[in-house]
């Protein structure tokens, strides 16, 4: 629990409660009929952006930390792999946009461990709603948040030098692919969330994942410099499909290959971890 | 769900079906790893009253609750809530209760208003009405001013009006309190009694958790005494009491000289040893078994004293407390691991506390 709160001397000055206005609210209730899983959901996501605006150090995450990456990347990378940074940011920034956003998922499982710690966890668990909901809520929240880090990126992006030729419609098409991917990531870490006992074991586990995961990709290198058993990994690396597909959609090509195996990864990500999640919040 | 607003219809709904109880258990069972939290609890709590779950840290109350609020999962047993079985009509039970936990049950980092329009919005509630009931509660609690700051600066009395606000959002059937006013101050302690009596005027059903004997006092009207997961003891206030025994007979003395000779008298009226205070003034007795005649009882003892010449300034007789219950209650569940011999020093000491 936080310290005891500045204001408290003002227990005093609160007023009494009124037992006849009490007795009044109680009686005018009228149970409104069950709402529906997305209206639910939407009031669980609309919590989400009311926490950002709260607490909008929040989106350091999807500022500072993606614009860090962008220029630190390339310019460490870019004279030795490309010849010049220029000309690396046109394969690296979808490359680094995808890791970004994908690492950032991992505020998901921070966020539902957090709220389980607090009481209202058990609040949310025991209305008569559709049990995903604040769950999916989450979700559609950092939903908010992945569309915020890409904006940003694509921005400092555009500012040194990264001319896609898929224009507006194959970079906005890009950025969708991967907000979609993420959303269904996110439930790797939904589970965590709900699985580890801290916050801090939430975010340590995430990176053991997500760092093998991302750099073991085709985001920095040309994975045809790799041995070949690393090569087998890459190549069959859900983030490797994710990268190339943006990377093609923002090039303005129609990588139908790989926009399926990326949306299969997804679907099959967010049918088993979002099942083992829920599993795990009915049982907690 | 009826809809109809009239006050009786309301309270013939709150009975329940067929007017059972709002809760009922059999041998209710939770393990936690080697540790029964819950060891095989029953209870029957009737619809529209308040009903005390007292009992020690550690006891079970907790467990009890989160298993009734279909928040845990009995590991043996049954629990009924309004005739619904909580395991396999956990939605069912979700529409009817309410919870207030131990901590906060709501988002610290959103404001009042926030909170409470999202649990209208998850309750169904359209835009407007979340928003306007929103405010009626927060008018009602006495919050208005403080609606629109964030949750996590309010203080502890006010965090639990929130919190309660939020549990009878839509009034609830049946409510849970668990342990309400742990860690406040006496003030803000008898504001959430009051609201409590206000809720259960209007039909709703109250399981109130405690640790404070005189809580379940003031508000409940049946209590279970719960001790490393069983239930020790249930029943009416009075009969708890009775079980104990009758009362305590506090006399203070203008002359300390003569407290010898008046422990004396006392014991000689009443067949019990009294007990001296550290005021050298004062002594202490029981009276009364299963509390009748201890007022008779108590009027022999002043005329005795008096017959001796002994001067009584200050006299007052006490029903046991639901402390003293408490203590003997769990001190007989504590009492096998002890030889016979222990038991009469525990004994005495009893009557030394009392």
């Amino acid at each position: 629990m936080s310290a005891p709160a500045p204001t408290a001397p003002q227990d005093a000055e609160l007023a009494p409660v009124t037992a006849e206005s009490l007795s009044a609210l109680l009686i005018s209730t009228e149970r409104p009929p069950r709402p529906s899983g997305w209206a639910t959901s939407m009031a669980f996501g609309r919590r989400a952006v009311l926490k950002i605006k709260h607490v909008p150090e929040q989106l350091f995450d999807v500022t500072a930390f993606p614009i860090m990456m962008v220029l630190m990347y390339t310019y460490l990378f870019g004279g030795a792999l490309a010849g010049s940074p220029t000309e690396y940011l046109q394969g690296l920034l979808p490359g680094i946009l995808v890791m970004s956003i994908v690492m950032i998922t991992m505020y998901t499982g921070v966020a539902v461990n957090i709220d389980i710690d607090k009481g209202v966890f058990d609040r949310f668990r025991t209305l008569p709603i559709w049990r995903p909901s604040p769950m999916v809520g989450y979700l559609l929240g950092d939903m908010l948040r992945y569309a915020i880090g890409s904006a940003v990126m694509l921005t400092v992006g555009l500012i040194m030098g990264f001319r896609p030729e898929g224009g507006v419609t194959g970079v906005l098409a890009g950025v969708a692919l991967l907000i979609v991917f993420s959303f269904c990531f996110s439930w790797v870490w939904t589970m965590f969330g709900l699985l580890l006992r801290t916050e801090k074991s939430v975010m340590g586990v995430s990176m053991m994942v997500l760092f093998p995961l991302t750099f073991l990709s085709n985001i920095f290198v040309d994975p045809a410099t790799m041995p070949g058993w690393l090569q087998a990994f890459v190549h069959n690396s859900p983030v490797t499909h994710l990268t190339s597909a943006v990377r093609g959609l923002m090039a303005g090509d129609w990588p139908a290959d790989e926009i399926a195996w990326s949306l299969g990864w997804a679907g099959a990500i967010c049918v088993v971890f979002g099942t083992v999640t829920m599993r795990l919040y009915n049982r907690k | 769900m009826m809809t109809a607003l009239d006050r009786t219809g309301r309270t013939t709904r709150r009975a329940g079906p067929g007017g059972g109880p709002a809760i009922e258990t059999s041998g209710l069972v939770k393990t936690f790893g080697e540790t029964r939290a819950v060891d095989g609890i029953d209870l029957t709590v009737p619809a529209g009253t308040v009903y005390g779950v007292l009992g020690p840290n550690g006891a079970g109350k907790t467990t009890t609750v989160r298993m009734l609020a279909t928040l845990l999962k009995p590991d043996g047993g049954e629990a009924r809530v309004f005739g619904h079985d909580v395991l396999h009509e956990a939605d069912t039970v979700r529409g009817l209760v309410s919870l207030t936990g131990q901590y906060a049950s709501v988002d610290e980092d959103l404001t009042g208003t926030e909170n409470l329009v999202l649990l209208g919005r998850l309750l169904g509630h359209g835009k407007r009405a979340a928003r306007e009931r929103s405010g009626q509660l927060l008018e009602a609690f006495g919050l208005s001013e403080a609606a629109g700051r964030q949750v996590k600066n309010y203080s502890g009395g006010m965090r639990r009006r929130i919190d309660i606000a939020a549990s009878i959002l839509n009034t609830p059937d049946l409510l849970f309190l668990d342990e309400p006013t742990t860690g406040l101050d006496p003030r803000s302690r008898n504001q959430v009694w009051e609201i409590v009596r206000a809720v259960v005027a209007q039909g709703t059903t109250v399981l109130l958790t405690t640790q404070y004997l005189d809580e379940a006092d003031q508000l409940a009207s049946r209590i279970a005494v719960i001790d490393k997961g069983t239930v020790i003891a249930e029943g009416t206030k009075g009969e708890l009491k009775a079980s104990v025994g009758g009362g305590t007979v506090h006399l203070r003395l203008r002359e300390a000289e003569q407290r010898e000779k008046a422990a004396h008298v006392l014991s000689g009226v009443l067949g019990v040893q009294a007990a001296l205070d550290p005021d050298p003034l004062a002594l202490t007795a029981r009276v009364g078994d299963g509390g009748r005649g201890a007022a008779e009882q108590a009027g022999r003892v002043l005329a005795e004293l008096a017959q001796h010449g002994i001067v009584v300034d200050n006299f007052s007789l006490g029903q046991p407390s639901l402390d003293e219950v408490f203590l003997a209650l769990t001190d007989r569940t504590t009492a096998p691991r002890t030889s016979a011999e222990d038991r009469n020093g525990r004994k005495n000491q009893k009557e030394a506390v009392a």
